[in-house]
């Protein structure tokens, strides 16, 4: 593992022939089924499927919070345990997630508290990151005080606050109207833009995968694999209007082909 | 919660109307109790030409050493006990509230302390779980009477004596209701909270101090009100078979000896006072640490 191996040229994520058995007791089941993928640095990938895909399941593998049965992962060269506690990853859940005695401010706070950085210096960036989601004149709420779409975008300045190399999001919009998941995906396509990170991004929503994603990854339950892996024709700057545009729902078509060619001709 | 409760007068009045049944129910039963007393001790030397039913029940509510006094023989002896006598008084019932309290604190605080860690032995270790936790529910159910002077006997031949055996009984009473609300608090983060301190890389130190204990306060803070409740109780009877100068249990029991029943209800009532204002002060304290939480707190 020498300085080479970590070059900007080396997948952020390489995943390889990976399975993940759950024991049970008639049938074994295959959340997982000799998945391969490689994400490279920048991307913005998101896992699109019907429940029981294996979507989730990909993602929490990736981020260390559940093991494979077979194969390997690989982010950054290092095993996504290795890459844990190098703190390479932001996870932002379904759910917020905010701890409810903590202000706004405290709760972006939290990991760079954890990371050891220094008060002020934690505070700053909190404050900064706080104001990138728009949440400025929000830091001393607490968390209840807040709409859902506001608790998330918290959660989100939380999760990019301490800079990680890889931004892991579970349908993070999932729970929300529609409307304030419109606009939080605009400011995503916007953060995306000005950062650059590596983004693996779940969610059952089609438009939302397309508007955001350089790649799009289809999966398919019983066994959880995936079908299809389409690379999106969409220039990198995008607005909320693009979604009209016969480009953007050709791709969006691709996409529910795939998704119901998986439904109906699976085993 | 707040607003279901009330104003203050519709808050008090329920209580108000309990108080006055309590009282009512307790002047007839002095007048019931004491009668036998008084018709063969008072009634004779004070009416030797007969009496009217009103004298029987007066003699009754001021004779000395009923069987059961009258509230307000009670409420004047703690009275004329808190300023007829200085601070420092055995005579002053203040000052035997002090040194049971006294006892009560310090064995709170090393029995909340005592809790807190044996609960967060449990929850970081399977095998303490399966070895601790059976032996600390036995412990309790051994009377604290019966625990109690082999305590005082050890600790005295060790060397220990006035605060400390009393505080570690205190303690024996304390930790038991703290540990078993810990456990389950340290235990009540979610499973995204839990997972949200594992993609940090958060040690386990920090993931005690930064979502496990901030998640269990609310359990502690109702677990801490009992404890403190049955650190008096555990002082109290720390007191009785020592033999002891000072503290009210110290007072109930030479309250009995010397048939002062009057006196061994203001210690009584001081007693039920010192639980009440410890209890208070505990609640308070937990108000002032929540506040800010919001409805959070409690909802999970």
């Amino acid at each position: 593992m020498n300085s080479n191996d970590r070059s900007d040229r080396q997948p952020a994520v390489s995943v390889r022939r990976a399975s993940v058995v759950y024991p049970a007791a008639d049938a074994p089941v295959h959340a997982l089924s000799d998945i391969d993928l490689t994400i490279g640095q920048g991307e913005f990938i998101s896992l699109i499927g019907p429940s029981g895909c294996g979507k989730t399941t990909l993602l929490r593998v990736i981020a260390d919070l559940e093991p494979i049965t077979s194969g390997e992962v690989l982010v950054n060269g290092l095993t996504p345990h290795e890459a844990r506690l190098a703190r390479a990853y932001g996870y932002v859940f379904q759910a917020p997630a905010l701890f409810p005695w903590r202000t706004v401010l405290a709760n972006v706070m939290l990991p760079l508290q954890i990371q050891g950085r220094p008060r002020a210096e934690a505070e700053a960036v909190a404050r900064e990151h706080l104001g990138r989601v728009g949440l400025t004149g929000f830091e001393a709420k607490y968390p209840w005080q807040l709409s859902g779409g506001m608790q998330q975008r918290v959660s989100i300045a939380r999760a990019l606050g301490f800079e990680p190399k890889i931004l892991m999001m579970d349908e993070p919009f999932g729970a929300l109207d529609e409307i304030t998941r419109d606009d939080l995906n605009d400011q995503l396509q916007k953060l995306w833009q000005r950062e650059r990170r590596t983004v693996v991004f779940v969610t059952h929503s089609i438009a939302e995968a397309v508007y955001l994603s350089t790649r799009i990854v289809v999966m398919t339950p019983r066994p959880g694999r995936i079908l299809k892996v389409i690379d999106s024709t969409l220039p990198d700057e995008r607005t909320l209007d693009l979604r009209d545009t016969p480009e953007f729902m050709a791709l969006a078509h691709e996409v529910r082909e795939g998704l119901a060619h998986g439904h109906g001709g699976g085993h | 919660m707040a607003a279901n409760r009330g104003s203050w007068p519709q808050r008090a009045l329920p209580v108000l109307v309990v108080l006055a049944a309590v009282l009512l129910a307790w002047y007839a039963g002095a007048v019931g109790l004491n009668r036998a007393g008084v018709l063969e001790r008072v009634l004779p030397n004070t009416h030797p030409n007969g009496h009217t039913l009103g004298d029987l029940v007066a003699a009754t509510w001021t004779m000395e050493r009923p069987v059961l006094p009258a509230p307000h023989q009670v409420a004047a002896d703690l009275w004329s006990s808190l300023v007829d006598w200085p601070l420092d008084s055995p005579r002053n019932l203040l000052y035997h509230a002090a040194v049971t309290a006294h006892a009560t604190l310090v064995g709170f605080v090393l029995g909340a302390l005592l809790g807190i860690a044996l609960a967060a032995a449990i929850v970081h270790s399977r095998t303490l779980d399966r070895a601790l936790l059976p032996w600390i529910v036995a412990s309790q159910t051994v009377p604290v009477l019966a625990i109690a002077p082999i305590v005082l006997v050890i600790l005295g031949t060790l060397g220990f004596s006035g605060v400390a055996p009393k505080a570690a009984i205190a303690m024996y009473l304390c930790f038991f209701p703290v540990t078993v609300a810990m456990v389950q608090g340290l235990r009540a983060p979610q499973r995204i909270e839990t997972e949200l301190m594992h993609t940090y890389a958060a040690s386990r130190w920090q993931a005690f101090w930064l979502l496990r204990m901030p998640s269990a306060l609310p359990f502690l803070f109702p677990s801490l009100r009992v404890a403190i409740a049955a650190g008096v109780v555990g002082a109290m009877v720390a007191e009785l078979p020592t033999g002891a100068q000072a503290g009210l249990g110290a007072k109930l029991l030479t309250g009995s000896y010397y048939g002062n029943t009057v006196g061994i209800w203001s210690a009584l009532l001081m007693s039920a006072l010192l639980g009440l204002g410890l209890t208070a002060a505990v609640a308070g304290i937990e108000r002032l640490v929540l506040r800010r939480r919001g409805q959070a707190g409690g909802v999970k």
